[in-house]
């Protein structure tokens, strides 16, 4: 034993060569000892050299996937001989973590590109990047626990993985054209002989679509520029209207899109999301996003993607592989199957796709990031929760429609990525297996479970099914949590002030809650204000048909007349009678139906909306100009929807331009519950405003909120969804909080 | 119709009413029945109630006693019973029309009469205004099973055949129609009838018939839900297989209901060994109530839910038992 220093390092530090950057650090600083992992984390044990430095650089200069929360040092007696050895992780829990998947790092790209013999190797990778949660199979995570471990390390590699000095020091997948897996162009199910990519990339430009395997799934692939192939591609695919995402080296994305520099910066992480840029004049086919003001773009983020992008040297679609309400297919049998009579070719591989996970989506707001969907390269990424919550485990469920799980212990929780409607099947035996690896990744052993108060849910049904004290949370509680969690609200920082604008939620009450001022904490709420009530006619039908919601909107105003102008081609009498006899038509007063009402009114959707949010999406992108808000009174707890509905009925007789329209409706909604959370902080009632719910995806409804509410604190979504995609999380959180105050 | 406690007009109602519907054995308060079939070895009876509950009490395709008949009959019929006697009992709300009543009984008479089915024994009371609505009706049925023909979802095997005996939906829907006054321009009728033929039709040319249910309250859904849970096996439907009226289907997306879950009064579900798919589909087609039969879908190892169905623009949705009332859930 010897004087020296034992410092643990807690945060993202498992899986990301942390272990061999701080072998390099004793190296430069002639410190000798040991470096370990174990379920906290990483453990040093070390003496002699510039300890100070070393502690130092640990704390300034991390491997570039790593992310350092706490860095504790104290003097001890440690056990160290000569040198600095990385010593074989021990105890429970210990190896566990694995990190999200990472783009293709700077090295790895420029080997792909250089000489060499991982010259054109679509899958080069190294400890700073690649795949990681799309290929683990079972845990620890080494090698044999991935879908690399049919393929046995040449000598080469194996040299460059044993070396703590090598990049590819136990980088996990790492492979070379001689040990690793292969990639081939197939056709009418045979392989095309010649380089693979080169085949595809003359494919595209003759306007072929192709399925190209992926991290987390199969893409739909076709020239961007080719409005031909696009219209092809939507007309395969029966997707109409539904965006199609972009991918493209940044070199041709910016002959394209304007990416400010937040941007950029997001484009560039290692994450690699789609991220919505602002449409340019006159460059890309309507077609890749009709009526929508942005565009999505990715960055390629697999050597495959860089060799293909390089190759074509133009925008490539690349929308997920799957026919429309389907998850996108993962394996190659299943891919033939499913796709082989959409796509002309197949651009194949042998690493097997172990979990379906689709891209994340983030924007950049004036308000700052924000994510609309979570999943690849964001998963399984934990967040530190806020203090004041006990350490106990809990895994909850979240909704219907957006479904994700999420598993809190030790003070972190684990948000797990977006799996989808958990209608369809495959998304239900997705979540199955979503529910079982996040267990086990997590080594979780929950002693309660959250979900909704809907008892339709099927994330809700299984939850009671298990056994397990089951917290049901009422939706719009949970999701004014998970805003609260995300930004950090102490539990026992007081009563805040929520403005939750959403589709729908089963209320406390029974009817359907989706526009909501909240009063409360983690712990509950109460509803101080709604919008008017008003039928959903046809149920889960009215969310598909903005329609039926600007019918049944404008006959409470009084405007039935104008209704009948607007929707003659509509069944309307059967559709009053139904309000009227309540037939299929309980009373919400969801924020999202009230968009879509206004959208029809606008007449700028169509009658079905072909993807969900359609409507209100293309309402915001249009928005523009400016003007005084719609009047939205508020009187006995009810925002009163009529007056502003004759205030777009009479501006639409005027000659109102639609853009203004909609942005005076955007500002009278914002303003409206803005001025009531507002009074709420003035008069000490509330600490701060929390912003939650699914509209406010909608940037300019966010904007316009956030300056309405002028300098009170205000806690908005970042880095979790604000709609059903961070559910799971408040349901965590306000289990915690109840189980605590037990 | 005032009520009363068994007295003299009473008496002369019921002989008027309904004694020419129910044809009793005996002059005593029971029946007292004898039948061939009774006799062989091996031969079981079955024996089954059910009470009737309906608003309005006629609507178009049918009527509350109509009803009453066809669904006993057809309880004891998906079973593979030969359905012989009924016996049926009224609760009938004071200030009932006769009117409406002698057409309810005459009603009764004809669906008994096409079933092959006697009312044998029955019962009525008369109760205060406003203690039921208009009138219940329950009926108690009891069939004879052949020796050897033995019924059951949990003979269902994986690869077996799932056939409906024809569209699907129409009772649920023309009762909403009627219910919300909801001046559709397509005309809907009631499916209601006697499933009895069908079934003796189908048992006579498919010896490995598996099982068979009615697809009453909760639609086909449920009945699927309840055999594939039963059999321990999955349930795959093809959604472009569904037969279903275009009126049903536009009343369904005007109101927003699923057919799938639309109550029925004359549609079965069957399953047969894929060999005898044919057979069965030739055999029910013989029938009238069998006349547009057609394969639905099949049976599959048991997966992560009981019943799915490949929809017809890509994807497989789950169908589930109906719990409650279905509310949105789309957020
Ligand atoms: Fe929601
Ligand atoms: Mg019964
Ligand atoms: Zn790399
Ligand atoms: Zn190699």
């Amino acid at each position: 034993m010897v004087s020296g220093r034992r410092i643990r390092v807690r945060g993202q530090v498992q899986g990301v060569g942390f272990r061999p950057f701080v072998w390099s650090l004793a190296q430069r600083f002639g410190v000798s000892g040991e470096v370990s992992n174990d379920a906290e984390g990483v453990l040093i044990l070390c003496a002699g050299g510039d300890l100070d430095g070393f502690e130092a650089a640990l704390r300034g200069e991390a491997p570039p996937l790593a992310r350092v929360d706490a860095v504790e040092s104290c003097a001890a007696e440690v056990p160290v001989g000569e040198g600095f050895a990385i010593v074989a992780s021990g105890g429970p829990g210990a190896e566990t973590r694995v990190t999200p998947d990472a783009a293709s790092c700077g090295d790895c790209v420029a080997e792909i590109f250089d000489v060499g013999r991982r010259r054109g190797y679509a899958f080069t990778n190294c400890t700073n990047c690649g795949p990681r949660f799309t290929i683990l199979t079972g845990l620890p995570y080494d090698r044999a626990q991935t879908t690399m471990a049919g393929f046995v390390l040449c000598d080469a590699c194996r040299t460059e993985y044993e070396d703590p000095g090598d990049r590819r020091f136990h980088a996990q997948p790492v492979a070379c054209p001689d040990c690793g897996p292969r990639l081939w162009f197939e056709r009418e199910g045979r392989e095309v002989a010649g380089d693979a990519v080169a085949r595809a990339a003359e494919a595209l430009g003759r306007g072929a679509i192709l399925a190209v395997k992926g991290l987390g799934g199969f893409h739909l692939c076709c020239d961007a520029t080719d409005a031909g192939a696009v219209a092809e591609l939507r007309r395969r695919k029966r997707r109409p209207a539904k965006p199609l995402a972009l991918m493209a080296s940044f070199e041709v994305l910016k002959g394209y899109a304007a990416p400010g520099v937040a941007e950029r910066a997001l484009l560039e992480e290692p994450a690699a999301p789609i991220v919505l840029l602002p449409k340019q004049e006159g460059g890309l086919p309507e077609a890749l996003a009709p009526g929508q003001g942005a565009l999505g773009w990715m960055l390629p983020y697999t050597p495959l993607h860089h060799l293909l992008c390089s190759a074509v040297g133009r925008p490539l679609v690349m929308t997920s592989g799957n026919l429309s309400g389907e998850p996108q297919a993962i394996g190659n049998a299943e891919a033939r199957e499913t796709l082989g009579g959409l796509v002309d070719a197949f651009l194949m591989h042998d690493r097997d796709i172990a979990r379906r996970l689709d891209d994340s989506v983030e924007r950049i707001t004036p308000q700052g990031p924000m994510v609309l969907r979570r999943a690849r390269g964001r998963v399984p990424g934990t967040l530190a929760l806020p203090d004041g919550f006990p350490t106990r485990q809990v895994v909850a469920y979240g909704g219907q429609m957006k479904a994700a799980i999420c598993l809190v212990k030790n003070g972190q929780a684990l948000l797990g990525h977006h799996l989808g409607e958990l209608d369809e099947a495959l998304t239900w035996e997705a979540f199955l297996q979503a529910d079982r690896d996040y267990a086990a990744l997590f080594d979780h052993r929950p002693e309660a479970v959250a979900c909704d108060l809907h008892p339709g849910y099927r994330a809700s049904q299984h939850a009671q099914g298990l056994g397990l004290p089951v917290v049901e949370v009422q939706h719009h509680h949970a999701h004014l949590a998970a805003c609260l969690g995300e930004n950090r609200w102490p539990l026992d920082a007081g009563q805040v002030a929520g403005i939750v604008l959403d589709g729908t939620g089963l209320g406390a009450d029974g009817t359907l809650w989706g526009g909501e001022l909240l009063l409360g904490d983690y712990r509950g709420v109460e509803r101080l204000g709604w919008l008017r009530p008003a039928p959903l006619v046809g149920g889960d039908r009215a969310a598909r048909e903005p329609w039926r919601n600007a019918l049944v909107r404008l006959d409470q105003a009084g405007l039935g007349d104008e209704a009948e102008a607007f929707f003659a081609a509509h069944p309307l009498a059967p559709l009053r009678m139904a309000a009227a006899k309540g037939l299929n038509a309980p009373l919400s007063s969801s924020a999202g139906r009230l968009f879509d009402a206004v959208a029809a009114c606008l007449g700028i959707c169509p009658a079905v909306q072909s993807y969900e949010g359609e409507a209100a999406t293309r309402l915001e992108a249009l928005a523009g100009g400016a003007g005084e808000g719609y009047n939205l009174p508020f009187a006995k707890g009810v925002f009163d929807t009529a007056p502003l509905f004759r205030q777009l009925v009479q501006d639409g007789r005027a000659g109102v331009p639609v853009a203004q329209r909609s942005w005076r409706f955007h500002a009278g909604l914002a303003e409206a519950f803005a001025a009531q959370a507002r009074a709420l902080v003035e008069s000490g009632r509330a600490e701060a405003v929390a912003l939650s719910g699914g509209c406010f995806q909608n940037a300019l409804l966010l904007d316009l909120t956030v300056k309405a509410l002028g300098d009170v604190p205000v806690l908005i979504h970042r880095k979790t969804p604000a709609n059903d995609g961070s559910l799971a999380l408040g349901q965590a959180l306000v289990a915690l909080a109840r189980l605590e105050s037990r | 119709l005032a009520h009363g406690g068994g007295g003299r007009a009473m008496r002369d109602l019921i002989e008027e009413v309904f004694t020419q519907v129910f044809q009793p054995e005996s002059g005593e308060d029971q029946a007292r029945l004898m039948h061939d079939a009774l006799q062989v070895k091996g031969a079981r009876l079955a024996f089954t109630t059910d009470s009737y509950v309906v608003t309005p009490v006629e609507f178009p395709g049918g009527d509350i006693g109509k009803l009453a008949v066809c669904g006993t009959v057809n309880d004891l019929a998906v079973g593979g019973a030969e359905p012989l006697w009924l016996s049926a009992s009224f609760i009938i709300e004071e200030g009932c029309e006769i009117a409406l009543l002698r057409r309810i009984v005459a009603s009764m008479a004809r669906e008994a009469e096409a079933a092959g089915v006697r009312i044998v024994t029955g019962d009525t009371k008369v109760v205060e205004k406003g203690s039921c609505d208009t009138v219940f009706i329950t009926t108690s049925g009891v069939g004879v099973i052949p020796a050897g023909r033995d019924l059951g979802a949990a003979h269902i095997r994986p690869g077996d055949v799932a056939i409906v005996n024809g569209v699907l939906g129409d009772h649920g829907a023309t009762i909403l129609a009627a219910r919300g006054d909801l001046a559709l321009s397509a005309p809907l009728q009631s499916d209601c009838q006697a499933l009895g033929h069908l079934m003796a039709a189908v048992a006579e040319a498919c010896p490995d018939l598996r099982a068979a249910r009615d697809a009453t309250r909760g639609g086909l859904a449920s009945a699927l839900n309840e055999m594939a849970e039963a059999a321990g096996v999955s349930v795959e439907l093809d959604e472009a297989a569904l037969p279903l009226r275009p009126e049903v289907k536009g009343m369904c997306e005007i109101l927003g209901l699923d057919p799938l879950y639309l109550a029925n009064e004359g549609a079965l579900v069957l399953f047969v060994p894929e060999a005898e798919a044919e057979a069965a589909l030739a055999a029910m087609r013989s029938v009238e109530a069998g006349r547009e039969a057609v394969v639905v879908g099949r049976a599959v190892e048991k997966g992560s839910v009981p019943v799915r169905m490949r929809s017809a623009f890509g994807g497989t949705r789950i169908v589930d038992m109906l719990v409650g009332e279905q509310l949105p859930r789309i957020c």
